[in-house]
């Protein structure tokens, strides 16, 4: 028989329903690999199939889509008393008494939760060093980052811990992490996930998406994800694309496709490896059929600065909930009193880059600099959105390398905030406008991933899939190259009594 | 640029305690990436209507229903001092 | 000396009346035990999002409605950032620039704005707790936390504390009759901070403003008016500046105090709410919130006025309390197109009223919602008891009695009239023997009447009630008096 491990999630389903494989064989053999894992990629494993399920009677069946395919789960998303605590001090043993809509969805579809993912705190980084559970390491090379901020769970897929992970991007949390570990990452039109349960970083940016070994894979999972609106959240819009519903693609040419590259934007930061790689992919691109040309975004290297006071503008508000009364860690205040509750709860809870941006998004905010700083982004997210739809007119794709370099050496930027942010330059302005964007692996440099970006306008979720299976099916990229060797023995399932599991790295 | 007393103003707003060698790095920090992000300020803007975000006119209210709440004890189930019946701070007269 | 006039302008909160909170699902009971009314969203638990409560757009859109203001297009929302414990997420949704309704007016008073927003928790002074070693602790009950509430805010149109404080009673009682919120300031549904500056008569320019919060009953705010008012201008007469402050009126003591915090100044940091993207209001929410608006106490005392021709002060007495404006007007269609409605009026407005008050004890406004429609007293009774004192068929007295039977008894007036025998005693002649006996019994009072003093008559009215026992009238014996004498 094939090894449980080897299979995608498609056919780790489907497996599943034939009766070829057990939801117990196939939750064990990732539950031994995780619990032997070295990258740190989980902050806590599952015991059993039902983790996370609550007391819902909602046991996995075997009908459903998803029946028993164990999924990494960022640590962001709240799931019914299971720990939660978006990689900070602040929530380190948090559990939380209900779950969040995008994993309810996928546990309706009968997926499990083998455990959360390591990430950067409150999803603010680049390189998954940002966490009270420590970094995480690349399975390429252990002494790189994967990427961030959902590292952890780009990691477990690409070391063979999980068929599958879900993420969320913010500002390119899913496609950065995706290229730098070599798997593929999508991140859906703003809107067609429910953000209720996920611990908010920057409410208008804030989307998840699954993270895969395969395209198939990405939007099998997008689609059990996604849905009609969610009461509970006026920032879901559903599913508001093709009649239809998401399709698992099976497009083997791009003939009639026209990608746009935008070429300004490209400039200095993107390394030759890299850009050798994506010039590689775009011929393959138009040796599919597509027509490739250069795009214009005349707004889009002001993107960055945009981001970086938006995005910490909403999170420093955001994170003001964080008090130390209704739950989370409280800092030992002695006689203190009110205003030393708040302080060193805040000050001992949180790490240095969510310091950082809740100043720097205080700052922003703040009476006599709002106009400078916020209201002179937004307006500049006015102009990002009207460059995405005058180019949309022109071309169906935009094509883009996901990340200006290949993974770097930990620690290597982590004194260096300004360095840190051009990681994303050029996966901001796609979080800007909302659009949907995948990132594909094309190739190595160095040794190391190197991540192709597809966007699309609003709701092409679609075409981009079609586009990055038909390349994907070409490029032949090995996904399973840095995978962790097998544990040394298959163990029984830990007993119920560690019902913490692995509780911090 | 972003000095001390700057500083410890955004602090105060954010209910953050920064020690006293937290505060010159963190002015450093901030300065440089504020100084990053001056770019902004080359466009012209003038007239143009800012963004809060992507969605206008697609969600609907919320009808006027009861939905059911958390039973107290799952309430204060996670808090740091919870007392019998509620959940206790330190009080703002003392 | 300078003479200095007051301007006033008020924020009014008011509790709306809906089954649910403003941002989730959970049902507003008050009284209920601490914390027994929370969820996820108004714990302000990560992760969790608010969805408007469409009633509470609609009862904000009535008093827009109400008020003549311009009804916003759309729904759109700011935080409003400050911390405090009784503040789950640090911060409140609000509106900010696109408020609710803009402009309007009430009586002698225009309106800035009205806007709707969540209600902060409860915080309770727990006293010396164990846990914080000998430190004082507070208890944060979140039930009320996210209570839908719309803001008032008048323009600085207000000249007086008395002028406030009537304008407040004449504000709650068109809340009350529009149906949008309980009012109840004791509950804290209804609550009052008032912005207080002085400036010199004639002048236009505004002086420094400071806030006093939370008065939580008439009475209160016009002590606490008066106060600021005496403390702001003792400050300018010995030379010295308004700070411009937010301050806490304690009636016990009738001092004022300041609430400035030593934690950092103001600075709100008000931004769009991302979690909830702009939207148009509903049409059928909008439609919905027009046709709801009822006749409201301004309109129906103008029309008791105009129309009914009653006067001023009973127009307002019963346009003000809705109940009793509606027993008046189902009175007046017992009666028939006959009925004095002025006496009506009266009989309602005073002598019913004052009865059916003494059944109850008075609450702490001086205020009662007395209701005749829930007494004994059916309009059909009092419209024939109005009646039959118009028509001079009982004297007032005899009235007053009937309508002391009704009361306590219910009833037809006739069947008391003639139970009790009060009927009037008739015209002229069945009176005129009774006057002429009391005439010769009193020579001495006779001889004084005839020079053209009219005092004593006093006592031979009293002479002819004592023989009729009450039901002769008083202008009748008078009338009858002067005839016999020829005066
Ligand atoms: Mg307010
Ligand atoms: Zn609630």
């Amino acid at each position: 028989m094939t090894d449980p491990i080897s299979l995608s999630v498609i056919d780790a389903a489907s497996a599943l329903r034939r009766g070829d494989l057990s939801q117990d064989e196939l939750f064990t053999a990732y539950r031994d690999r995780a619990a032997a894992d070295d990258t740190n990629s989980f902050t806590w494993l599952a015991d059993d199939l039902r983790a996370g399920l609550g007391d819902r009677d909602r046991a996995p069946g075997t009908d459903r889509p998803l029946a028993g395919v164990p999924l990494a789960v960022k640590d962001l998303f709240c799931v019914t008393g299971v720990p939660t605590a978006s990689a900070s001090e602040l929530l380190r043993g948090y559990r939380p008494p209900y779950t969040a809509t995008a994993i309810d969805r996928l546990q309706h579809e009968g997926a499990t939760i083998l455990g959360k993912t390591n990430q950067d705190e409150f999803a603010m980084g680049s390189s998954n060093e940002n966490s009270a559970f420590g970094p995480v390491l690349n399975p390429w090379d252990r002494t790189k980052v994967p990427g961030g901020s959902s590292g952890g769970s780009a990691a477990a897929v690409a070391a063979g811990l999980a068929p599958a992970a879900i993420g969320t991007d913010t500002g390119g949390s899913v496609r950065q992490p995706a290229a730098l570990c070599g798997v593929v990452g999508l991140k859906p039109t703003y809107g067609t996930v429910s953000r209720y349960g996920m611990i908010a970083f920057a409410s208008s940016l804030d989307q998840a998406g699954p993270i895969t070994r395969t395209v198939a894979d990405a939007a099998v999972l997008f689609r059990a994800m996604t849905g009609p609106a969610d009461r509970n959240d006026m920032t879901s819009i559903g599913w508001a694309g093709q009649a239809a519903g998401i399709e698992v693609p099976s497009a083997e040419r791009l003939d009639g496709v026209r990608i746009g590259v935008p070429t300004a934007l490209l400039g200095e930061g993107v390394e030759p490896g890299v850009r050798a790689a994506f010039d590689a992919a775009l011929r393959t691109a138009e040796g599919l059929g597509a027509t490739v040309v250069e795009v214009e975004l005349p707004h889009a290297r002001h993107a960055l600065a945009a981001y970086y006071l938006l995005a910490p503008a909403e999170a420093s508000s955001n994170l003001a909930r964080f008090d130390g009364v209704r739950y989370g860690n409280r800092a030992d205040i002695g006689d203190g009193g009110l205003v030393e509750l708040y302080t060193k709860t805040r000050h001992d809870g949180f790490g240095a880059e969510v310091k950082r941006r809740i100043m720097l998004g205080t700052y922003a905010l703040s009476s006599g600099f709002y106009d400078a700083y916020y209201r002179r982004a937004q307006q500049v997210r006015t102009k990002i959105v009207e460059d995405f739809r005058a180019v949309h007119e022109q071309v169906d794709l935009l094509a883009t390398p996901t990340s200006p370099t290949v993974a770097w050496g930990l620690g290597e930027r982590t004194d260096d905030p300004v360095a840190m942010y051009q990681a994303d330059v050029t996966t901001l302005p796609q979080s800007l406008a909302g659009v949907p964007a995948i990132s594909i692996p094309c190739g190595l440099s160095e040794g190391l991933p190197v991540g192709l970006q597809l966007s699309g306008a609003a709701f092409s979720e679609q075409r981009i899939l079609d586009a990055a299976h038909a390349l994907e099916q070409t490029l032949g990229f090995d996904v399973t190259a840095a995978w962790m060797p097998a544990p040394p023995a298959s163990r029984p399932a830990p007993s119920a009594s560690a019902s913490t599991g692995k509780d911090a790295a | 640029m972003i000095d001390r007393d700057t500083v410890l103003h955004v602090a105060t707003l954010s209910r953050l305690e920064l020690h006293d060698d937290e505060i010159e790095p963190m002015a450093r920090e901030l300065s440089a990436v504020l100084g990053h992000l001056e770019t902004i300020g080359e466009l012209d803007l003038d007239g143009v209507e800012p963004t809060t975000g992507v969605l206008e006119d697609r969600s609907p209210l919320r009808a006027d229903e009861p939905t059911r709440s958390l039973p107290r004890e799952v309430a204060l189930d996670q808090a740091p001092d919870a007392s019998d019946d509620g959940f206790r701070v330190p009080s703002p007269q003392a | 000396m300078t003479a200095y006039e007051t301007v006033i302008g008020l924020e009014i909160h008011v509790q709306l009346a809906t089954r649910t909170k403003m941002f989730c699902g959970c049902e507003l009971v008050f009284g209920d035990p601490p914390n027994t009314h929370t969820c996820p969203v108004c714990l302000g638990m990560p992760g969790t999002l608010p969805v408007v409560n469409a009633e509470a757009i609609r009862l904000g859109l009535m008093i827009g409605a109400a008020f003549g203001g311009v009804l916003a297009e759309r729904l759109v929302f700011h935080r409003k950032s400050y911390f405090y414990p009784d503040l789950p997420k640090g911060y409140q949704i609000s509106q900010f620039d696109e408020p609710l309704v803009a402009g309007g007016r009430l009586g002698d008073v225009g309106l800035e704005r009205v806007h709707v927003e969540e209600d902060a928790a409860k915080l309770t002074h727990a006293g010396a707790s164990g846990r914080i070693g000998g430190s004082t602790s507070s208890v944060v009950d979140y039930n009320r936390g996210g209570t839908p509430l719309a803001e008032i805010v008048t323009l600085p149109e207000i000249r007086s504390a008395e002028q406030a404080s009537s304008w407040l009673r004449l504000l709650r009682e068109t809340l009350r009759q529009l149906g949008v919120s309980d009012v109840n300031m004791e509950e804290g549904s209804l609550r009052c901070d008032a912005n207080i500056s002085i400036r010199p008569v004639g002048d236009t320019e505004l002086g420094t403003k400071t806030e006093l919060k939370n008065m939580n009953s008439f009475r209160f705010i016009e002590q606490g008016i008066n106060a600021e008012v005496a403390r702001q201008t003792a400050l300018v007469e010995a030379g010295e500046r308004v700070q411009q402050e937010t301050l806490h009126f304690d009636p016990r003591t009738g001092s004022i105090t300041s609430l400035r915090s030593k934690e950092g100044s103001h600075d709100y940091r008000y931004f769009p709410e991302p979690d909830m993207p702009p939207v148009a209001v509903p049409d059928e929410l909008l439609q919905s919130a027009l046709a709801a608006v009822p006749e409201l106490p301004l309109e129906r005392a103008e029309r008791f006025r105009t129309e009914l021709g009653l006067h001023e002060e009973s127009a307002r007495l019963l346009a003000f309390r809705r109940a009793l404006g509606d027993y008046f007007e189902e009175t007046l269609g017992a009666g028939g197109a006959s009925a004095d409605k002025q006496q009506v009026a009266n009989w309602i407005g005073n002598d019913l009223v004052r009865r059916l008050e003494a059944q109850r004890k008075d609450d702490e406004a001086g205020e009662t919602d007395t209701d005749p429609a829930q007494s004994k007293v059916s309009p059909a009774a009092l419209a024939e008891l109005v009646a039959l004192v118009v028509d001079k068929k009982i004297n007032r007295k005899a009235g007053e009695q009937v309508l002391d039977v009704l009361v306590a008894e219910g009833g037809r007036p006739q069947d008391v009239v003639e139970a009790k025998g009060l009927a009037a005693v008739g015209g002229a002649d069945e009176l005129r023997p009774v006057v002429q006996a009391a005439l010769d019994a009193n020579p001495d009072v006779v001889e004084k009447l005839r020079t053209g003093n009219m005092k004593p008559i006093g006592a031979i009215v009293g002479a002819v009630m004592k023989e009729t026992k009450g039901r002769a009238d008083g202008g009748e014996v008078t009338r009858i008096t002067r005839e016999i004498l020829g005066l």
